[in-house]
């Protein structure tokens, strides 16, 4: 598995090199049909997946270099067609390639039933290894998941080494901490906010160079497969390329590759014996779940080893994770709303009443909030301030959202502070109110009639960019969604079942906006 | 500067009084003064400065020069009055504007008696039962409880001197009281404002209004481009204007056709 890695560039950053890295594709192939045909085999993967699987070529960046690029490569020109890469995110890729916007997937996908059942795979190209990194200084410590149980370990969301952790919470008591990229859990291990982090060989390895201080334990937790996805309705598509897979195997041109990025290992050659006598996949797959040189009670294959669940099952099992992570959205929402009402009061305050400093410090603070993006807010405060301030997720979350909406709060705030008329003020102070009793008795109560319909807005609004904190390992209710979704294999139910708790959330509070205004304008002698 | 204490009559007593907004001077040197119990109207041409002198009167606006003085309190040139005098000024001084200004989210009862509990720290049941008594007296005793929107433009005007007079200030300034007010209440606001004076309060309020000035006023005072130019008997300065800025006005208020008289 590869996933979102975000490394000094979050946010718009990492949207504006996938938009180049788009246009760079489009421009290449512009005439090219989506999915194959054309003369052009286009593949996607997300290029901040990072080595080994895909990477920007650091001697020219509009190209990508990986090992997922030479097998792309090696299966087009079998294909007799030329590779054309498509950048997109690592988690759409699965939705990406149903509506066809390129032919195969092909970027450290997962082998599971799920997506089994969803699209059609490849025979499995890769065997991977669930491994567990942990801090040099806990080295002998722990040795298995079940050594951490009541302690938190990180992982990518939606992978399966995230299944294998909630599976781990049921049986053992582990606390899963899911991350949006593959890079944080590592530096998160360092900062101590997690205690080991379970991820893929290929992408501990790579930490391990990078970070210097984190030790991974060899024995593997379980074992995978990658393998490339294609739309269900491809099916002609994928037994070719089956074929091809299987000649390369069997011609030692796969290994090169593998060998070429330093990934080769014992497991392929068992991985390379199952797939070519042509056994089932999921039996294969099945065979190999021990890792060699050591049994041990871990999950035997991949976690989603039993058939998906659809229909009202489904719901049933994934409804109360569902509830609670609704829950986690109200608390995070209001906590945050009640911050930035707060703030937004204290900055519009500072920018009606203030002097010129205050008044030019309060408008570069909302200057700031509002020009950038809350996604870069967010990674600042719980990742770029780590070394000064080390907050929990929830706490940088709730501070993240509170400060960013206090900044659009306060310009309601100060907006609806200057609508009230002058000369009521003026009448009030004639009539000897001090300008304390001013703005509490007749300037405050008449911005706030004035604000209230915004900031109805501003909460319904909050309640859906509360989603964007779970890059800060919060799971809330759009992350359990995508989770439960990603184990399904579909976003029919787990959509509907969002989208009617979002609404049953949001509805009331526009109905309480509605009943407050209404009560407002009546007399009150 | 003789004292404005009532001793010798005088409440309201303005030297010389400049002022100047931004490039502009509006007032050039205002010599004026009102007895104590009399109804003054200050007429003028728009821009002439009547309401900007009533505005430095309450205190709203700093004038540069010259000497202001209400029933005793000495404002200074150059800044707004801070404490204590802005306190004493507020208790002498009160202020219905053209467009009023009730505040819009308390009922018309609310308006009359927020300054009393809130500045003056009278007992609530005591300032509601006062307010209540002044809008009868206003005669809109039966509006208490209706908000600023769902009044008349009549009626917020009487709830707003019901407002201002709930401090009980010696001096009251109105700017443009009769301006959207048809004849039968123009001749209503002119009978309950000599009754004000009969109880002894001082009025100076800003007009173009000649007809409402004659029927009503004591004395009227004319300002042109920032100064008194021409003062007396309101009979006798409307009827036989000296200074050509009162014939100009009286010529232009009559266009119009905002008068009763055809003179």
């Amino acid at each position: 598995m590869l996933a979102i890695r975000r490394t000094e560039a979050p946010g718009g950053c990492r949207l504006i090199g996938m938009l180049l890295l788009a246009a760079l594709s489009f421009a290449a192939g512009a005439d090219a049909q989506p999915g194959q045909g054309g003369g052009v085999f286009r593949w996607g993967c997300d290029p901040e997946g990072g080595a080994p699987y895909v990477e920007a070529d650091p001697a020219d960046p509009s190209k990508v270099i990986g090992y997922e690029v030479d097998l792309a490569a090696l299966i087009a020109n079998r294909l007799g067609l030329t590779p054309q890469f498509v950048p997109v995110q690592f988690a759409s890729i699965d939705a990406s390639v149903r509506r066809g916007d390129f032919a195969i997937g092909l970027c450290g996908m997962e082998d599971s039933p799920a997506r089994r059942g969803a699209l059609s795979a490849t025979v499995p190209y890769y065997a991977f290894r669930e491994v567990i990194t942990i801090r040099d200084a806990d080295r002998g410590k722990y040795h298995t998941l079940a050594n951490f149980s009541g302690r938190r370990v990180g992982t990518l969301g939606g992978s399966m080494a995230y299944e294998m952790l909630l599976k781990a919470q049921t049986d053992l008591g582990v606390i899963p901490v899911s991350y949006d990229d593959d890079v944080h859990p590592y530096s998160d291990l360092m900062l101590g906010r997690i205690d080991a982090v379970l991820l893929d060989h290929l992408i501990a390895d790579r930490a391990m160079r990078r970070e210097k201080g984190i030790y991974t334990i060899p024995e593997a937790v379980a074992i995978g497969y990658y393998v490339g996805v294609l739309a269900k309705d491809n099916a002609a598509l994928r037994d070719r390329i089956d074929t091809i897979l299987q000649a390369a195997m069997r011609d030692g041109s796969l290994e090169a590759i593998f060998r070429k990025w330093g990934l080769w290992n014992d497991d392929q050659p068992k991985l390379r014996s199952w797939v070519l006598a042509g056994h089932d996949v999921t039996t294969a797959a099945a065979g190999l779940s021990q890792p060699p040189g050591r049994a041990e009670a871990s999950p035997p294959s991949s976690p989603g080893g039993a058939a998906p669940l659809t229909g009202l099952p489904a719901v049933v099992r994934y409804l109360p994770s569902l509830l609670a992570a609704a829950v986690i959205t109200i608390v995070l929402s209001c906590l945050s709303m009640a911050l930035a009402v707060a703030v937004g009061v204290v900055v519009a305050s500072g920018r009606v009443y203030g002097g010129a400093v205050t008044r030019a410090v309060l408008t570069g603070y909302v200057e700031l909030t509002r020009g950038t993006p809350v996604l870069l807010q967010l990674f600042v405060l719980y990742y770029g301030l780590a070394e000064f301030v080390r907050l929990p997720a929830f706490v940088a979350a709730l501070v993240g959202l509170g400060l960013n909406y206090a900044a659009y709060e306060s310009e309601i705030y100060r907006s609806a502070l200057e609508a009230v008329p002058k000369g009521q003020l003026e009448a009030a102070r004639v009539l000897g109110l001090s300008e304390r009793q001013v703005f509490a008795l007749v300037r405050g109560p008449q911005a706030l009639r004035l604000a209230l319909a915004p900031m109805t807005n501003d909460f319904v609004a909050l309640l859906k960019d509360s989603s964007l904190v779970s890059v800060l390992t919060v799971v809330e209710l759009t992350k359990q969604t995508s989770i439960f979704a990603a184990n399904i294999g579909s976003w029919v139910i787990p959509g509907a079942l969002c989208a009617a708790m979002y609404l049953g959330m949001s509805l009331p509070l526009s109905r309480v906006a509605r009943n407050l205004e209404a009560k407002w304008k009546a007399p009150t002698a | 500067m003789e004292g404005t204490n009532g001793v010798d009559g005088v409440l309201l007593r303005a030297r010389g009084v400049q002022l100047r907004r931004g490039a502009r001077d509006v007032l050039l040197g205002v010599d004026l003064e009102v007895g104590s119990g009399e109804f003054v109207a200050l007429m003028g041409l728009s821009g002439g400065g009547k309401t900007t002198f009533l505005r430095a009167v309450a205190g709203l606006e700093a004038f540069d020069r010259g000497q202001l003085a209400v029933d005793g309190v000495e404002l200074q040139p150059g800044m707004l009055p801070r404490q204590p005098v802005l306190g004493a000024l507020r208790r002498k001084v009160g202020m219905v504007f053209q467009s009023h200004y009730l505040f819009e989210h308390m009922s018309a009862l609310q308006n009359v008696w927020l300054a009393p509990v809130h500045a003056y720290g009278i007992d609530r049941g005591e300032a509601e039962g006062r307010a209540r008594q002044l809008l009868d007296q206003m005669g809109v005793g039966a509006r208490a409880s209706a908000l600023p929107r769902e009044l008349s433009g009549g009626e917020a005007q009487r709830v707003a001197i019901a407002r201002a007079l709930a401090v009980d200030p010696p001096l009251l300034l109105m700017d443009e009281p009769t301006a959207s007010l048809d004849p039968a209440r123009r001749d209503e606001l002119g009978g309950t404002l000599m009754g004000l004076t009969t109880d002894g309060r001082t009025l100076l309020v800003a007009t173009h209004d000649d007809d409402f000035v004659r029927d009503y006023a004591d004395r009227v005072i004319v300002m042109a481009e920032g100064r008194v130019v021409e003062q007396g008997d309101p009979q006798q300065v409307l009827t036989n204007p000296q200074h050509p800025a009162t014939r100009q006005l009286l010529h232009q208020t009559h266009a119009r056709g905002s008068g009763r008289r055809v003179s």
